[in-house]
């Protein structure tokens, strides 16, 4: 699965995200209060904790679209503080929606946010061939494709734009126990080619077995760390 | 970071807005929302108002008017679907965590939304013409077309900007009226002049000139504006 790590590419051992004592305030109040956190190239990161903890605002965080208030951070070679334009483009942020075009077809869909990064037709037929998208599905609209299906060609689409670090709020949520399965295999392929996961979810039996570190997010701090080889 | 070059970035802002304006164009011809339901809903406009005149006279006078009271109204339901398509799956979330470029957005979406208005005011020129007896003098035709582009850019880049402003309120579709109505007196008034002029109704051709100068510096303030203010806007 091809993907472009970007500007941290160029340094191999430094860390993709790296957070220290990093705090982000939403309004007045402070949804990450003092993060420190590493996380590496291939890895599949799982942060787990309560609603309100601070995860969806961590992703957000790493994906430059919350400022940092305090603290430093730099996550795919970019500073989050000088550089979060920069990022933008390196990231894949996949939330609640999908952020499709419903009347489009699964191959436009990807072919258009293929081509926002310059992608050619070549890179966008392969994608849409992993992906299981490239024959009867590539030619449908979205609107008519399952939860599923719609969910992969989200994913397809994170894939074309060559996102090095996918940040993805609860990956699994409406989906059946297929549609989930083919998302693990996704994410876990992904990784193995050398992008970088990270995953807010509450669902402990597929995170856990997915996630090669695990953070537990309480309060806007990390309490736990785990890892796992 | 590498340093692009002003050319590069140049080049890569424009791939950026032809890509937003041929996608915005592909999923109206996919959905056929405007050809199906906004082209029909001004012919309508037209035809009723024929009905409320019921003066062959009277609506040779006023069709410059009525024509573009009907592309105004269109407008409205143009700039809804054009930013219902982007909220409907958060895809403008997805494009502003994407990186993408605002103001190509802002542009991309204005071309597009130019070229079905433009579209749109060549339908109701065509259909006065037919139910209003109106007709255009040779002298006019250069008017006439240079009002047409310029009503239509204007139009366009209003409605982007101020679709894109309620594009995350709530309350949006009763909103956006009121917001944009009173924007686009300007256009209604200066490209109402100027088509009378065009097509005989009122004065000469030289007196609809100045008027389609108003057009053309609304157009090109709220495209500097639109290009400037639109990020900002969307993110909020």
């Amino acid at each position: 699965m091809g993907t472009d790590a970007g500007p941290a590419e160029d340094r191999p051992s430094s860390p993709v995200v790296a957070l220290d004592d990093a705090v982000a305030v939403l309004g007045r109040f402070p949804a990450l209060a003092g993060v420190t956190l590493r996380v590496d190239r291939g890895d599949i990161v799982w942060l787990r904790g309560p609603n309100g903890a601070g995860k969806t605002t961590l992703l957000r965080l790493c994906a430059g679209l919350v400022p940092l208030t305090r603290g430093s951070g730099i996550v795919l070679g970019c500073d989050l503080r000088t550089e979060r334009d920069q990022l933008r483009p390196l990231v894949g942020v996949l939330g609640h929606a999908n952020g499709l075009y419903l009347d489009l077809t699964v191959a436009e869909n990807v072919g258009f946010w293929g081509a926002t990064v310059g992608a050619s037709s070549d890179e966008i037929a392969s994608v849409l061939d992993r992906l299981g998208l490239s024959l009867r599905l590539a030619s449908l609209p979205v609107r008519r494709l399952s939860a599923g299906q719609q969910r992969r060609t989200a994913i397809a689409c994170l894939i074309a734009r060559r996102a090095a670090l996918w940040l993805l709020d609860e990956p699994h949520s409406g989906l059946d126990a297929a549609g989930r399965d083919d998302i693990d295999a996704i994410l876990r392929q992904a990784a193995a080619s050398g992008a970088t996961v990270m995953v807010a979810s509450h669902e402990f039996d597929r995170a856990a077995p997915l996630a090669t570190k695990t953070f537990d997010v309480i309060g806007g701090v990390i309490q736990a760390a785990g890892t796992r080889s | 970071m590498s340093e692009r070059s002003p050319r590069d970035i140049m080049s890569a802002w424009w791939h950026t807005t032809r890509l937003i304006a041929k996608r915005d164009l592909l999923v109206e011809w996919r959905s056929r929302i405007a050809l199906n339901q906004v082209f029909p809903f001004a012919g309508i406009v037209m035809v009723m108002f024929g009905f409320a005149i019921d003066d062959t006279r009277l609506m040779e006078r006023i069709a410059p008017g009525l024509i573009m009271l009907a592309t105004m109204f269109s407008l409205l339901i143009l700039v809804q679907r054009s930013f219902a398509v982007e909220s409907e799956d958060g895809a403008l979330d997805a494009l502003r965590t994407a990186g993408v470029s605002s103001s190509a957005l802002f542009w991309g979406k204005s071309i597009a939304m130019a070229a079905q208005l433009a579209a749109l005011e060549a339908l109701l020129i065509v259909l006065a013409i037919l139910l209003y007896g109106s007709t255009i003098r040779p002298s006019g035709v250069v008017l006439l077309i240079a009002t047409w582009l310029a009503a239509s850019w204007g139009l366009a880049t209003v409605g982007t900007l101020y679709g894109g402003l309620a594009a995350g309120a709530r309350g949006r579709e009763t909103l956006l009226p009121l917001l944009l109505l009173p924007v686009v007196a300007p256009v209604l008034i200066g490209a109402t002049r100027a088509v009378e002029a065009a097509l005989g109704a009122r004065g000469s051709v030289a007196d609809g000139w100045p008027w389609m100068g108003l057009v053309a510096v609304f157009a090109a303030v709220f495209c500097a504006g639109g290009t400037l203010a639109f990020g900002p806007l969307i993110d909020e």
